[in-house]
């Protein structure tokens, strides 16, 4: 299927995963492009992790198979490395920097894989890595919980989805509080810009 | 105004699973409805509760499934179009009511929809509900899609109607927490009042008006076999040599594969959207025109078991496969590649495997694995517990919600977990057969949905244990729905009553009967070790609200704390509490300040009282 896109995005619970998705899903139906999401978030809100498979264009299903995904975007590094199967040497790569280690590593029961290794791996497996601290620009931005809107810029900077920065802003515009949009807008075009330098 | 309220015909809308369901009742009139909750189904119910505060639709979160089904059934019964909402598990609480129902009938279109959730992503089990419709002899109606499924609902009403039978509406996981625009149609006006007309004969099920009604019943069965083969639900799609059986999201899976494979003109579907009962003259005649048919259907061979019947009643030799060794498996969910795959193996494609990424020198990422929240009243009664039975053999039966986590070390508090209410009879069994001290674990939502059924039990055949309510003011596992011991007034609801637990326990008869705040570790100890001694039934209840909810309620309050100077690494607090706000910084453990939700419970266990409140 020519015109089908087909995107993993994964996070931890509490990075704003699922509010990104709902933007994209937004910004697809504004841009009058088909599209399904599908989400896994049982126990999240307890401190797993967060996926979401969204599929654009002329296709049925809603979830990703593993190798299918032509965008691949992390909120965080070490969740990057655990949903690596997604990915195929085609993909594109998109990740946070900044770790979130899970509490298996604050007990020494796990060890948190060297930041210089997982770019590697991506670099080595993958069409193109983009790989930046997106929580800096958030702050930059002025607030820290707008880093999914910071991954929302570079993912739309890599131009693989048939959807406009423009036609995100205005989802953000529908979806958040006047008072935070600008914030969130700032951080959206930050992180377009520092995807732009990685080009 | 609640979004799903908006009459707006021919909009369109980005739309979870859950809400296309709710929005397809309302377009179908529902007026009454209700739950227990529980995933992938909870949003359903949600989405009632905010619109029922917003209009005239009827809406509760009741104290079980059973009950759920009772009340909505009542209400059918009496002419008003209701709807009742569980996931796969609660089926089973429902089933006592649902076979009789089954014979009484209904009077209004009534839909009971049950989420099933292969994979178990957070279940007990994979259950397949198909079998409810089987087993009770009631349709059963399954969308393959979001759209699907906010279109279906009317027509599961009117077929209801058709009837006189509540309709089995069957979900999976992936079209209740699915997303896709959805173009709403046209509102109703609701009729939320009825009239019940006497007769007995027809609803007073003792054996001889029953065996009148299972009668009824086989007619029914009969009439929704023609109505199954004639479904717009069930239906044709391509054309070709090879057939291919499909249901629900497996569809979707299947129309990707024949385009992926470029197989169009070579294998035609036929998709059951109405599958029971399975339209029967439709199966015999498509599989009559096919070389040979797959079966493409997740969970159980459901469909599979009865169209190998129809081709032997028909006499067809063609060959038909589902569930098969280097087939489909009937385990967890089916993915798009691996339908097309099987598909293309099966029918005998050319197919190309996608070029998969060789994994095998990547790094292994540490777990991350769901925990306790920081600041949760659980962990700190699992803690004093722990702590009170310090050197006894203990036996730790607990029960279906947040707590169930207690179960990963260090607390390691939970040995047995089988279904809602279960850990308060299971005590009885395992207290009367072992030597252990057991005690065990119940939330306050699962106490009252069938922990109490066990705890009268108790008292009644006089066992020996100690059971620990959980009592988190909330249902918090399923994301804060509200249980009969919620003050409904902290929502700003009024007109609901409220239960107390320890009166209710009391009442039961427990003699030994204590109320702690988890947040006071040493008297908690205390307590727990009193109550742990005592010979019979005791029950301690853990009293304080889920961290969650209070800060939603904007309750939350405690000074953040940090670890100081005096600090001997003794690592109490990391290796025997483990609260998720803990760190390890070089060999000191910290606190982050983002997480600590100043509890002080780890302030209370440190050896050094060095865990201080940060100051300023």
């Amino acid at each position: 299927m020519k015109n089908v896109k087909r995107l993993i995005m994964v996070a931890v619970g509490g990075q704003g995963n699922l509010l990104a998705s709902k933007i994209l899903g937004e910004a697809a139906l504004a841009a009058g492009v088909p599209v399904r999401m599908s989400e896994i978030h049982g126990m999240a809100q307890r401190g797993g992790v967060v996926e979401s498979a969204i599929v654009f264009g002329d296709a049925k299903s809603t979830i990703i198979s593993d190798g299918e995904a032509d965008i691949f975007l992390s909120f965080e590094p070490s969740e990057a490395l655990r949903a690596i199967k997604k990915c195929n040497p085609n993909t594109v790569v998109i990740t946070n920097l900044s770790p979130l280690p899970p509490f298996t590593v604050a007990t020494g029961k796990g060890v948190y894989p060297e930041m210089e290794t997982i770019k590697s791996v991506f670099r080595e497996k993958t069409k193109k890595l983009i790989a930046f601290d997106a929580t800096v620009l958030a702050k930059e931005a002025g607030n820290d919980l707008t880093v999914n809107m910071v991954l929302l810029g570079a993912l739309i900077q890599t131009g693989v989805l048939p959807i406009s920065a423009d036609q995100i802003k205005e989802a953000i515009k529908a979806r958040i509080k006047p008072q935070l949009a600008e914030i969130n807008i700032k951080a959206f075009d930050l992180g377009f810009q520092e995807a732009a330098k990685a080009a | 105004m609640h979004k799903l309220l908006t009459d707006n015909p021919g909009q369109k809308m980005l739309l979870l699973g859950n809400e296309a369901i709710a929005r397809g009742a309302i377009e179908a009139g529902v007026a009454f409805t209700s739950t227990y909750p529980g995933t992938p189904s909870s949003e359903i119910s949600y989405n009632f509760f905010r619109m029922s505060k917003e209009s005239d639709l009827y809406f509760e979160y009741s104290t079980n499934e059973k009950v759920a089904l009772e009340v909505a059934a009542a209400a059918a019964t009496a002419g008003v179009r209701s709807m009742c909402v569980m996931k796969h598990v609660g089926m089973n609480v429902a089933a006592d009511a649902l076979m009789t129902l089954a014979y009484t009938g209904v009077n209004a279109g009534m839909v009971l929809l049950t989420a099933d959730d292969p994979f178990m992503f957070s279940s007990q089990n994979e259950q397949d509900n198909r079998y409810y419709g089987k087993l009770s002899g009631l349709p059963v109606i399954e969308p393959s899609s979001v759209e699907e499924a906010k279109a279906m609902m009317p027509y599961a009403f009117e077929l209801s109607e058709k009837l006189g039978e509540p309709v089995i509406f069957r979900t999976t996981t992936r079209i209740n927490h699915s997303n896709a625009i959805v173009e709403l149609g046209n509102l109703v006006q609701r009729k939320t009042k009825g009239e019940f007309k006497k007769d007995p004969f027809s609803y007073v099920c003792v054996p001889a008006v029953s065996r009148k009604l299972h009668v009824k019943l086989l007619a029914n069965i009969e009439k929704a076999e023609a109505l199954s083969d004639s479904s717009p639900y069930n239906f044709i799609e391509g054309s070709g040599d090879f057939g291919v059986i499909c249901n629900g999201v497996s569809y979707s899976y299947v129309s990707d594969a024949i385009s992926d494979l470029g197989a169009e003109g070579k294998v035609k579907i036929l998709r059951i959207g109405f599958s029971n009962p399975m339209p029967a003259g439709m199966i015999k005649k498509f599989v009559s025109e096919c070389k040979k048919v797959l079966i493409v259907e997740e969970g159980e061979p459901f469909m599979e078991e009865a169209i190998k019947a129809f081709a032997q009643e028909e006499g067809l030799t063609v060959k038909i496969a589902g569930k098969a060794k280097d087939l489909f498996s009937r385990l967890y969910e089916y993915d798009p590649a691996m339908v097309r795959k099987t598909l293309a193996e099966y029918f005998g494609f050319a197919y190309n495997a996608p070029a998969l990424i060789d994994t095998a020198n990547t790094p292994e990422v540490p777990n991350r694995p769901p925990n306790l929240c920081a600041g949760c009243s659980h962990r700190a009664t699992f803690y004093a517990v722990k702590k009170a039975t310090e050197g006894m053999k203990v036996m730790i039966p607990s029960d279906i919600g947040c707590y169930t986590l207690g179960f990963l070390p260090p607390l390691s508090m939970a040995d047995y977990v089988l279904c809602m209410g279960a850990s308060t009879s299971t005590s009885c069994g395992f207290s009367k057969v072992t030597d252990n001290k057991v005690i065990s674990f119940v939330g306050d939502s699962t106490f009252f949905h069938s922990g109490m059924s066990g705890l009268i039990n108790a008292v009644f055949n006089n066992h020996d244990f100690t059971l620990v309510i959980l009592d988190n003011r909330v249902t918090a596992m399923t994301g804060h729905q509200p249980n009969p011991g919620v003050d409904m007034k902290e929502l700003g609801l009024d007109g609901y009553g409220q239960i107390d637990i320890e009166s209710v326990v009391k009442a039961l008869g427990v003699k030994h009967v204590s109320v702690i705040k988890p947040y006071n570790v040493k008297k908690s100890i205390e307590a727990i070790k009193e109550a742990v001694a005592f010979k019979g039934v005791s029950v301690i209840i853990a009293k304080e609200k889920c961290i969650l909810y209070a800060k939603n309620l904007k309750q939350a309050k405690g000074n953040k704390f940090q670890v100081s100077d005096k600090c001997k690494n003794h690592r109490e607090c990391l290796n025997n509490f483990a609260c998720p706000a803990f760190y390890l910084d070089g060999d000191r453990v910290r606190i982050n300040e983002n997480l600590c939700t100043g509890c002080a419970v780890c302030a209370q266990l440190c050896p050094e009282k060095a865990i201080v409140p940060v100051k300023g």
